[in-house]
């Protein structure tokens, strides 16, 4: 086994002598253009209804016909979670009366789901958790209802909307590690170009399932689902605050109801929705108006070869590989576009840890301060990876190379172009730093004799004055070479 | 030409040569339903641009343009298909106002084939009854003799048709609803198989078993419709993509040498006398043909119907669930929205919009989809199903066609048979497995009983045999005592 | 026998608002029914796969491709009730 016996461990949480047990079901959004099951546009900006059909509104007659892409893009968040791929999976119908339900049951999958048994692992603070994907599987969203008050109003644009409903294992013990096993998700989802992960717009929907039970327990307790929570930081303290209530409840001797709860971010509590008793009976079926899914091994291997460098693979490559601190592999590998940009960068100038810290420090300030996301930068790979070779080839100073990267910013132009329009050019011309050190010296004829009685620390000040007078383009290792000898000489 | 009998063939060929105008044949058909249907109560909503669309045809071809292979020809549909722009109730008060924006796939066929829409015909509630009954827009008559039914679902397909309101007609068939009234009006009525033709816009009653079909004059209409219908459509994947072939170009009455299975297990059924002679004089027709006969055995056919109850029941229950009163159709009536409880909602709008069949239907269905029922009565029976299919297989390795009466009695009286639904439910037993093993059949007109109504004889084919079974109707038809015989009301 | 508390419950479920009688005559029904499927009861069907679609049919899905038929003012033309493009309904809690 292994030696490492310092390899941090998993938190064991422990409130009032009870641990938590934690299974979240993400709903992520597939970022195709039409719907699932019909050619309707998915764009959120349509007018009321613009974006529906007789079959998303559910007319008499009218049949689902299956989005290719999206069992694409499902087969391809199953493979990166590792899950198995089922050949033949089956679409089911969910029943049950709701206005925002146009036909009455939901298309969904139950008992054949197109991936199961897959695992995530990611960080939590300093140490490594591992969670099974219990199964994800394909289903069609349903419609929006806004509530006036008299009424209720109904708009079927949202119905149909594909996603990918991925269950975990009831593996998640602390707040924190539910929340990062959702951002975890949401990298990966992120990383495959299959849901642009936005919690805000809707685009991922996140359902807790907690329980608690006192340590030591085999048993599960009477599991709550808190639904619809749209922020991992809310994630994190509905189910802290779920987990108090509950360990409150059971000490008070009082029993856990199974049933829903919503989280109110404003006041921090989440609260009862309806209980479970009331729960529908699903009458869940095979849908006969959609054949079962089947794949063939090629078809899997096909959409297999097509899989991008997982966030977890590629952050060990940048540690292992190009040397990079874990720590600056974890944020460049955050998101696909950042670690791409990085990439390159670093491919062009060969100096991996030189673009690591221009992109960490100067690139991610500036993104941030313009809240720009990394391809919407002036400054493309390309230019960074260039501009550090610049600084490598000793042909601008470290110095300099910063007053380029404002310019850069600020135009877009390649830094080659700035540094000759701009005379930014290093300075290693000898016999120019020699005459420009000697006018320094000329200037300064008390502080030359000063150095001149032994108080070394002079030549500190020759150095700036130098530097100086140069703009900072002159080469720091000939000036120091060239004023040694003239000091000494003098 | 005399429309009461000329075929597809010979009207278009007129059209097109212009012997005579689609304007023409649709006044004529027009003026008879205006004549006749009062007393029959077959269509129940003409259209409003049936002349029109006539003229819209005799203009192309006085503009030299190429026309369809059905010009001119004038149809009567089924009420379960929707039609853009004219209302479309499926015989239910649910939809009594309802008017698709869309055509099925089946009408948008018919009228690029050149078919003039004349109006919708009458049927059972959402097609559930085999006598027309059932419909909300009132019982319709069987033109032999109006004092009995016409059979049913589509029983006013059926009565249109022998009376020849229309030149085809459209209807569909879930247990036996196009080949039961097809029997009892002495019209040839086809049902493809499943997979055949497209049900997208057809009101979907048991989306495993329906499929839609010809039920027209003679057996060459049939086959020159089905070319028309038949085929891949993208918008309904349950459709087969296999080619359709050409079936009136190949049929023959030349079946010398075929293998005609006799189901040792009909002959156990209970027939009616006259159906009996009917049935034992086709088999002597047969035999003077050269066929060779075969004993097959399908011993699930026995429980064919219970089974056929229960899956139509379960699926029924779900695709009648978006008739809810929120996007289309029937809506109780509430003073005032707002007090309104959204359970109390559906339930009033439901009970008062479905009929009572219907409701018994959903009630059952929603039984055995229920939790704790669903393996014992639902999955069991598809269980089951997959069995009677593979008999089915098998005896199709050792034969062409199966032989067998269409029903066990002649059409019967008008609220006869209503409130004894069991005594309905036994004339479906030789119907109803065709269905349910997803294979096509027909019924041809044969015998005529002692009270002059006729009797059909029904072939069954295997999956995508259609031609065999055209084929040995065609024969059959040959030598009916039903060629040339006509209703009174002619 | 199939008794009226489940025809209630099933009612519920189904959301149909049964008459008195109504609901008596579905009781009586559903048992014949299912008194029916008694002997379907009895077939061993051990490691049958359950049958849905009874004929073969090729697996087709579409490609991911928008088409716009119809305008919003044709989806909400036949609704009871709207507002604007929006379907109106009682107020849901």
């Amino acid at each position: 086994m292994s030696s490492n016996v310092e390899r941090p461990q998993p938190k064991v949480y422990n409130s009032r002598g009870y641990e938590a047990v934690i299974g979240l079901e993400v709903h992520v959004q597939l970022k195709t253009v039409s719907k699932i099951f019909s050619a309707d546009a998915t764009n959120f900006e349509s007018g009321d209804n613009e974006n529906t059909s007789p079959i998303s509104v559910g007319m008499p007659g009218t049949l689902p016909v299956v989005n290719k892409l999206v069992i694409e893009y499902a087969i391809k968040t199953g493979l990166a979670l590792g899950c198995e791929i089922r050949k033949r999976s089956v679409f089911s119908r969910k029943n049950y009366f709701y206005p925002d339900l146009p036909k009455g049951y939901q298309i969904s999958q139950y008992d054949l789901p197109i991936c199961e048994k897959g695992e995530i692992t990611f960080l939590v603070g300093d140490y490594e958790k591992r969670v099974g994907i219990t199964r994800a599987h394909m289903e069609e969203d349903a419609g929006k209802s806004t509530h006036h008050g008299d009424a209720t109003l109904l708009n079927y644009n949202r119905a149909g909307i594909p996603l990918l409903e991925i269950v975990s294992d009831p593996d998640i013990r602390t707040p924190q590690e539910a929340a990062e096993y959702g951002r975890a998700i949401r990298q990966v989802v992120r990383f495959l170009d299959v849901c642009d992960g936005n919690l805000e717009e809707g685009s991922m929907r996140c359902d807790c399932n907690v329980s608690v039970r006192k340590i030591g327990t085999e048993k599960f307790g009477t599991k709550v689902e808190i639904k619809n929570v749209n922020s991992f930081r809310f994630v994190e303290k509905a189910i802290e605050y779920e987990i108090e209530r509950q360990i409150d409840e059971v000490e008070a001797g009082k029993k856990i109801v199974q049933e829903t709860r919503l989280y109110d971010p404003d006041k921090n509590r989440t609260f009862s929705m309806r209980l479970k008793e009331d729960a529908q009976d699903y009458r869940y079926f095979p849908d006969p108006d959609l054949l079962p899914v089947i794949l063939t091994d090629a078809q899997i291997q096909g959409i297999k070869s097509t899989l991008p460098e997982l966030p977890i693979a590629r952050a060990k490559r940048f540690h292992e590989k190009l040397g990079l601190p874990k720590t600056d592999a974890t944020v460049l590998t955050d998101e696909k576009d950042l670690a791409d940009y990085f990439e390159k960068a670093a491919d062009i100038c060969g100096n991996a840890k030189a673009a690591s810290n221009w992109v960490m420090t100067d690139i991610l300030r500036e993104l941030n301060a313009n809240k720009l996301a990394i391809n919407q930068s002036p400054i493309k790979p390309e230019q960074l990876g260039n501009l550090i070779s610049l600084i490598d080839k000793g042909a601008i100073s470290g110095k300099i190379a910063k007053t380029v990267f404002v310019e850069m910013w600020k135009t877009g132009e390649a830094p080659e172009k700035i540094v000759q329009d701009k005379g930014l050019a290093q300075v290693s011309d000898t016999g120019a730093i020699e005459k420009m050190i000697d006018e320094v010296l000329a200037a300064n004829v008390s502080q030359v004799a000063e150095y001149k009685a032994g108080r070394a620390k002079v030549f500190g000040f020759f150095v700036g004055a130098a530097m100086k007078a140069s703009k900072g383009q002159a080469n720091p290792d000939l000036v120091n070479e060239i004023l040694k000898r003239k000091l000494d000489q003098a | 030409m005399d429309l009461l009998k000329a075929g597809f063939k010979e009207v278009k060929d007129a059209v097109t040569t212009k012997k005579i105008s689609a304007v023409e044949v649709t006044k004529f058909f027009l003026a008879r339903t205006e004549k006749l249907n009062p007393k029959l109560n077959a269509f129940i909503k003409m259209s409003d641009t049936a002349l029109e669309d006539a003229a819209a045809i005799d203009k192309k071809i006085s503009q030299g343009e190429t026309v369809g292979p059905l010009a001119g020809v004038a149809f009567g549909i089924k009420d379960m298909l929707c039609t853009k722009g004219l209302r479309t109730t499926a015989g239910s008060k649910m939809l009594e106002n309802f008017i698709p924006p869309y055509d099925a796939t089946v009408v948008t066929r018919l009228k690029n084939a050149g078919v003039v829409v004349l109006g919708k015909l009458n049927q059972d509630e959402f097609a559930m009854g085999s006598s027309n009954e059932t419909s909300y827009f009132g019982k319709c008559k069987n033109p032999w003799n109006e004092d009995y039914v016409p059979g049913g679902s589509s029983g006013g397909s059926a009565s249109a048709q022998a009376a020849r309101l229309a030149m085809g007609t459209i209807g569909t068939d879930t247990g036996g609803s196009i080949r039961q009234p097809s029997s009892f009006t002495g019209i040839v009525g086809v049902k493809p198989t499943y997979g055949r033709v497209s049900r997208y816009g057809i009101v979907a009653f048991a989306s495993s078993l329906d499929q839609a079909g010809p039920m027209v004059s003679s057996v060459e209409d049939a086959a020159l419709t089905l070319e028309v219908i038949c085929g891949h459509d993208k918008m309904d994947s349950t459709t087969s993509q296999k080619p359709v072939p050409e079936f009136s170009k190949n049929l023959t009455t030349n079946i010398k040498g075929m293998k005609i299975g006799i189901l040792k297990e009909y002959e156990k059924g209970v027939l009616h006398p006259d159906v009996e002679k009917t049935y034992r004089a086709s088999l002597e027709s047969l035999k003077k043909m050269g066929v060779e006969f075969v004993d097959v055995s399908v011993s699930l056919t026995e429980f064919a119907v219970p089974m056929y109850y229960l899956i139509s029941a379960s699926e029924a229950s779900s695709n009648l669930a978006r008739y809810d009163g929120v996007k289309y159709g029937f809506r109780a009536d509430f003073k005032d929205l707002s007090s309104m409880n959204l359970d109390d909602f559906y339930s009033e709008t439901r009970g008062q919009g479905f009929g009572t069949e219907v409701k018994r239907r959903i009630m059952l269905g929603t039984y055995c989809l229920s939790s704790g029922y669903f393996d014992a009565y639902y999955n069991k029976a598809c269980q089951v199903r997959r069995m009677l299919r593979d008999q089915y297989v098998e005896a199709f390795k050792k034969c062409d066609a199966i032989l067998s009466p269409v029903t066990t009695s002649p059409a019967f009286k008008l609220n006869e048979r209503s409130k004894d639904t069991l005594a309905m439910y036994m004339n479906d037993i030789f119907t109803t497995s065709t269905n349910l093993a997803g294979l096509t059949g027909l019924s041809v007109p044969f015998g005529l009983s002692s009270e002059g109504l006729p009797i059909g004889m029904q072939l069954t084919g295997s999956h995508f045999e259609e031609q065999k079974i055209l084929n040995i109707a065609y024969a059959l038809e040959s030598v009916s005592d039903v060629k040339g015989k006509t209703p009174h009301v002619f | 026998m199939i008794d009226q508390k489940t025809i209630e419950q099933i009612a519920k479920l189904a959301r149909l608002n049964l008459k008195p009688y109504e609901a008596e005559y579905y009781s009586e029904q559903l048992s014949k029914v299912l008194g029916h499927f008694q002997h379907i009861s009895a077939i061993d069907t051990n490691g049958i796969e359950p049958l849905v679609t009874p004929s073969e049919i090729e697996f087709y899905a579409r490609p991911d491709e928008v088409v716009k038929v119809n305008s919003a003012e044709e989806m909400v033309a036949n609704a009871p009730e709207r507002a604007g493009h929006l379907f109106k309904v009682p107020p849901v809690v």
